[in-house]
């Protein structure tokens, strides 16, 4: 499995794509494929402030039901609406047409505790093993 | 074992049947009910403007021989009990006998109604009271309610009267403690009051240890749930210490009497350490199933707890005469409308007749038997995680034949459906990666168990010879497997005239 | 006694694991000190089927069956007709012995009859959408209360006086442990004392910014059929939602639907539509409401799909609402259905159609207008309320103390009640009369005769 290398990782599986104060996110392809075809979807509100690891989002699929979390601490300022009609984008293009909400981040030395590509995908395979 | 073809394939009757408002005709009609001579009113006499139905609703219109045979139909697309073995895990899909349907559709039951004076409900009181009785003896409680309709109403009823004995005693507390291998009812239990559902890890022996949980043991936590024997069919064998270790911080025990089978006639959940348990009478109680209800969730519990118990509770007079008491002021209030699923009730108090307190102690050996009978028979078939000596049920997984083959539960369980048997439960308990969760229950002969160890034997071998077998299953169904992506993501939950999508 | 081994299997099977005897294999699987020693006195000794089936006939001959007399007895639970073909259904082992289905392939005997089930309760509401059914009536309307709570995000519950007071418990017990110690969300509507509606105006003061629901009867346990429209009105004025609860069914053959009317959550008793009344349960619980609000929804529901050739299949879906997918965060903690209800209720409404159900409705009502015009002439009695009342009516007993009459009643073949002082104190001297299709002509003339004579 590939993970794009220009972003940062959880290790509950969500990814940011950070370009100054602006932070893109969503859920990998790892995750998509763990909860299956995705079914529904819940985003966050717009203009909402969450703290880093908060319930933020929710991704469901007939099997199984999972909290996205917060992966940085900010203000969510787009979301993608596009998914709630076809929510089969997260399955089919996690890292791109599958992008979930955009935030404003407020703190930004939280990025130190993410994972980059190589780390993340170490991550995987040790969760693999289990 | 006849009815196979040549590949040993079992062969389903069934015919194509539509939906039942695809059938008759406009103005056809099943049954009549006006009596001759009788004419009807106008309705427009007693209700004004507005108030009556402008469009009929959308009923069927077929005669009574299309009806029966439409549902005949149907019925043909099921698998059950009756029909075959069917060891679905924490289910106890036991025998259900038919002398208990029998008794429930006696008149005096069937057609009494619940607000009959009291004097002409004297049998029905009976009833309930030797069926309460019975059931706090099997258990070890000191009180019973039949009310709830089934086992989730009845850990909803449980985690109530654990609430109002906290509420009673100064501070509901705020969370409970439920085990990584407990029911997904148990923490939506706990969020219906207002609980927050604390995690407690399994040991690597699948049981929980009473150092874990003290760990996360203090003055905030109401209760813990526990499943004994729990969802990985083992005993949990520190449930005593795990008691004191709660009681200590004022907590409670509950106990998801899910699997009591295992324990009937044996051991007492009131006697280890559990304060108040719900119980499954559609499971250990043998009363069908029906496709899903209806059920009955009777609750029991110590002394303490029982002025919570819901109203209306049965009283039996010093005269000997039964009454219905709902001055209990300490009570959570009702569950439900009247008194609980009376048949349901009626159904296992004839099987506590027939099983009788000899009986009791062979119902939990023997489904021990025959679940350890079947390990013994398939081992080292499948991975099996947690390899003590079982209860009533165990667990497998699809480790290594995964790894082997590619092959997994959900393509063992449809195969299972193609050689005659109802798969176990499957993806459950949510520990075990890809579980296979097997309960043949103590009704089943050694012949229909070496006949599924046999089914699972040939399974194994056909994942290494010819996988797509597998992959493909079930091919005898009238349908083949369904697409469940499909159903969620376009949701069709009625029939519209032209149906489709 | 259903277990099938002889001594040789068991001896054989302990072989075959390496225990010695029964109790030897269960030792191992329990320590030692968990075993019991209690005698087990209280669980009767083990009966022969003979034995058994006597038991259980003498047992069943305490109760007086509501078939062997003048039936008027009503409260939330209906002596309707319940044809021979319904039960035959329901002892197919196919439908009666099987569990709930997950396993789809060999499941769609049930699975489609849900899905029709479904079609039929929502049609019978006017809901865009209902689900494979609640426990009864009463948890249906208590699951309703809460789904509004939350659709609107807001907490408290505005019941009628005049729904049943045993939905109204029950809503009361389910919405207990989601508020602090001593705080109750749950407020009482009152009831008009002349004409057996809830009242507009206390309905109109209470509603607020706070309000997430309004739950009343239709028809009420009065029998009243209340202003729907008016009700729904008003609560969506203050963005509250209506929830209606329908204890008798049948009405709705004849009476407007309540989501035509303006209900955002329409839940109802199922057991007059196939099932017996048996003591009370099982019975099954209607559950509809709006598609968009599906999600929100307890229960569960049946889809249509295709299987792997593209042939027309059902399963259970929109699963993730549920509890073994959301846990803690599950609109419900419901796992089952009451399936084998739920199919009576399609075989049965199946088998009436929609002109049998509009019959059944009429007459139901019919009879319990010609008894409550009769009924009130007579000296001693008179009606309690004026307002539109579809199948049962409300009668004050202004001689004889109500339990005695009802005593009495009996005696002369007739059933009737409830006495409605068991719920409300100021109306101790009033009972309900309640008709179905299958009250005879000659039933009204006897329960005439007899309450005359009881009074006299």
């Amino acid at each position: 499995m590939d993970f794009p290398k220009d972003l940062k990782y959880t290790k509950s599986h969500e990814w940011a794509r950070v370009e100054g104060k602006s932070a893109t996110c969503g859920i990998t392809a790892f995750a998509a494929e763990q909860i299956g075809d995705v079914v529904q979807i819940e985003l966050p509100e717009k203009g909402r402030e969450y703290k880093l690891e908060d319930p933020i989002a929710v991704v469901e699929s007939s099997k199984a039901s999972e909290e996205i979390f917060a992966p940085l601490s900010g203000k969510v300022v787009a979301v993608n609406m596009d998914l709630e009609g076809a929510p089969e984008k997260i399955n089919e293009s996690p890292f791109g047409d599958g992008w979930m909400f955009k935030m404003e981040i407020t703190n930004p030395s939280e990025m130190a505790g993410m994972l980059d590509a190589a780390a993340y995908a170490r991550h995987v395979a040790e969760s693999e093993e289990e | 074992m006849s009815d196979r073809n040549a590949d040993g394939v079992v062969r389903h009757v069934s015919f194509d049947e539509p939906v039942v408002f695809e059938r008759g005709a406009p103005g056809r009609r099943g049954v009549r009910i006006v009596p001759r001579g009788t004419k009807l009113a106008d309705p427009a006499r007693w209700f004004g403007e507005g108030m009556l139905r402008q469009e009929p609703p959308v009923l069927p219109e077929v005669s009574e021989a299309e009806a029966v045979r439409h549902f005949v139909r149907l019925s043909g697309w099921n698998f059950s009990i009756d029909q075959g073995f069917y060891p679905l895990g924490s289910c106890t899909m036991k025998y259900n006998p038919k002398v208990n349907e029998a008794a429930a559709r006696l008149d005096g039951f069937a057609e009494l109604h619940p607000m009959s004076p009291t004097q002409g409900i004297q049998g029905a009181l009976e009833l309930m009271w030797r069926l309460e009785r019975a059931l706090s003896d099997i258990c070890g409680f000191d009180a019973f309610t039949l009310q709830p309709s089934a086992g989730a109403q009845g850990e909803l009823t449980a985690l109530m009267m654990i609430r109002a004995h906290h509420v009673a005693g100064g501070n509901p507390r705020s969370k409970v403690l439920v085990p990584d291998t407990a029911h997904g009812t148990n923490p939506a239990s706990a969020a219906l009051n207002g609980y927050r559902a604390v995690a407690v890890k399994s040991s690597e022996q699948g049981t929980l240890r009473a150092e874990d949980v003290a760990k996360v043991m203090d003055e905030e936590v109401a209760a813990v749930m526990i499943t004994n024997p729990n969802t990985l069919g083992l005993f949990e064998r520190e449930i005593r210490d795990v008691a004191r270790v709660v009681h200590e911080k004022g907590g409670l025990v509950f106990g998801d009497g899910a699997n009591l089978n295992a324990l009937m006639g044996r051991v007492r959940p009131g006697e280890i350490g559990v304060d108040v348990m719900q119980l499954n009478l559609h499971k250990s109680f043998s009363t069908p199933h029906g496709g899903g209800g209806p059920g009955c969730g009777p609750v029991g519990c110590v002394a303490r707890l029982a002025p919570y118990l819901p109203v209306p509770r049965v009283v039996r007079d010093d005269a000997g005469s039964f009454r219905l008491e709902d001055k209990m002021p300490a009570t959570i209030g009702r569950v439900r409308s009247f008194y609980g699923n009376f048949g349901v009730m009626v159904r296992a108090y004839a099987y506590i007749l027939a099983v009788g307190r000899e009986g009791l102690k062979d119902v939990s050996g023997l489904a021990v038997l025959n679940a350890n009978y079947l390990a013994a028979l398939i081992d080292g078939l499948f991975f099996r995680p947690y390899d003590a000596t079982c209860m009533h049920e165990f667990v497998l997984t699809d480790k290594n034949l995964k790894k082997d083959t590619g092959v997994q539960t959900m393509d063992v369980a449809k195969r299972l459906l193609d050689l005659g048997f109802h798969p176990p439960t499957v993806y459950f308990p949510l520990v075990v990666h890809g579980a296979l969760m097997i309960e043949p229950t103590e009704t089943e002969t050694p012949d229909t168990i070496e006949a599924f160890a046999e089914a699972l034997r040939r399974i194994v071998a056909e994942a290494g010879e010819d996988p797509a077998k597998l992959f493909d299953a079930p091919r005898s169904t009238r349908l083949g497997r369904l697409d469940d992506t499909l159903a969620a993501r376009t949701p069709v939950l009625t029939w519209k005239p032209g149906g489709g999508r | 006694m259903y277990t099938p081994h002889t001594d040789e299997d068991i001896r054989r099977m302990l072989a075959r694991i390496g225990a010695g005897s029964l109790d030897d294999l269960y030792g191992k699987a329990v320590p030692a000190d968990v075993l019991t020693r209690a005698p087990f006195e209280n669980v009767p000794a083990a009966h022969d089927v003979v034995s058994l089936l006597v038991h259980m006939r003498e047992l069943a001959g305490k109760n007086v069956a509501s078939c062997s007399k003048r039936c008027f007895t009503g409260g939330g639970a209906y002596r309707h007709l319940v044809h021979p073909a319904v039960d035959q259904m329901l002892t197919r082992s196919e439908f009666l012995t099987a569990y709930t289905p997950y396993q789809a392939e060999v499941s769609q005997g049930t699975l489609q009859a849900i899905f029709e089930f479904q079609t039929i309760v929502a049609g019978l509401m006017g809901t865009e959408v209902a689900n494979a059914s609640m426990y009864d009536g009463a948890s249906s309307a208590a699951e309703g209360a809460l789904m509004a709570r939350r659709v609107t995000r807001r907490s408290r519950v505005l019941v009628s006086e005049a729904l049943h007071p045993e939905y109204a418990q029950v809503i009361r017990t389910y919405m207990s442990g989601l508020a602090a110690p001593g705080v109750s969300e749950l407020s009482v509507i009152p009831y008009r004392r002349a004409k057996g509606d809830t009242d507009p105006d206390a309905l109109g003061d209470r509603l607020g910014a706070d309000v997430a629901a309004v739950v009343v009867g239709y028809p009420n346990v009065f029998g009243v059929v209340e202003d729907i429209r008016a009700l729904a009105r008003a609560a969506h004025e203050a963005g509250a939602m209506l929830v209606t609860a329908t204890a008798e069914p049948v009405a709705l053959g004849i009476l407007e639907s309540p989501t035509a009317l303006g209900a955002d959550i329409a839940t109802a008793e199922g057991q007059p539509l196939g099932l017996p009344v048996s003591f009370g349960g099982p019975g099954v619980g209607l559950f509809g409401c709006r598609m968009a609000d599906a999600r929100h929804m307890p229960g569960r529901l049946v889809g249509q799909t295709v299987d792997t050739a593209g042939k027309t299949g059902y399963v259970l879906t929109l699963a993730m609402r549920e509890q073994h997918i959301r846990r803690e965060r599950a609109t419900s903690n419901i796992c089952t259905n009451q399936g084998l209800c739920a199919l009576a209720v399609t075989v049965h409404l199946s088998l009436l159609g929609p002109e049998g159900l509009r019959e059944q409705a009429v007459l139901s009502a019919q009879r319990c207008h010609e008894a409550a015009e009769r009924v009130g002439k007579v000296a001693g009695f008179e009606l309690a309320f004026g307002a539109p009342f579809f199948n049962e009516v409300v009668v004050r007993s202004k001689k004889v103390p109500v339990v005695d009459l009802l005593d009495r009643l009996v005696d002369r073949g007739l059933m009737a009640g409830p006495a409605l002082g068991r719920w409300y104190p100021d109306m101790a001297d009033a009972f309900v009369l309640a008709t179905t299709e299958l009250t005879r002509e000659a039933d009204v003339d006897m329960l005439v005769r007899a309450l005359g004579e009881v009074s006299r």
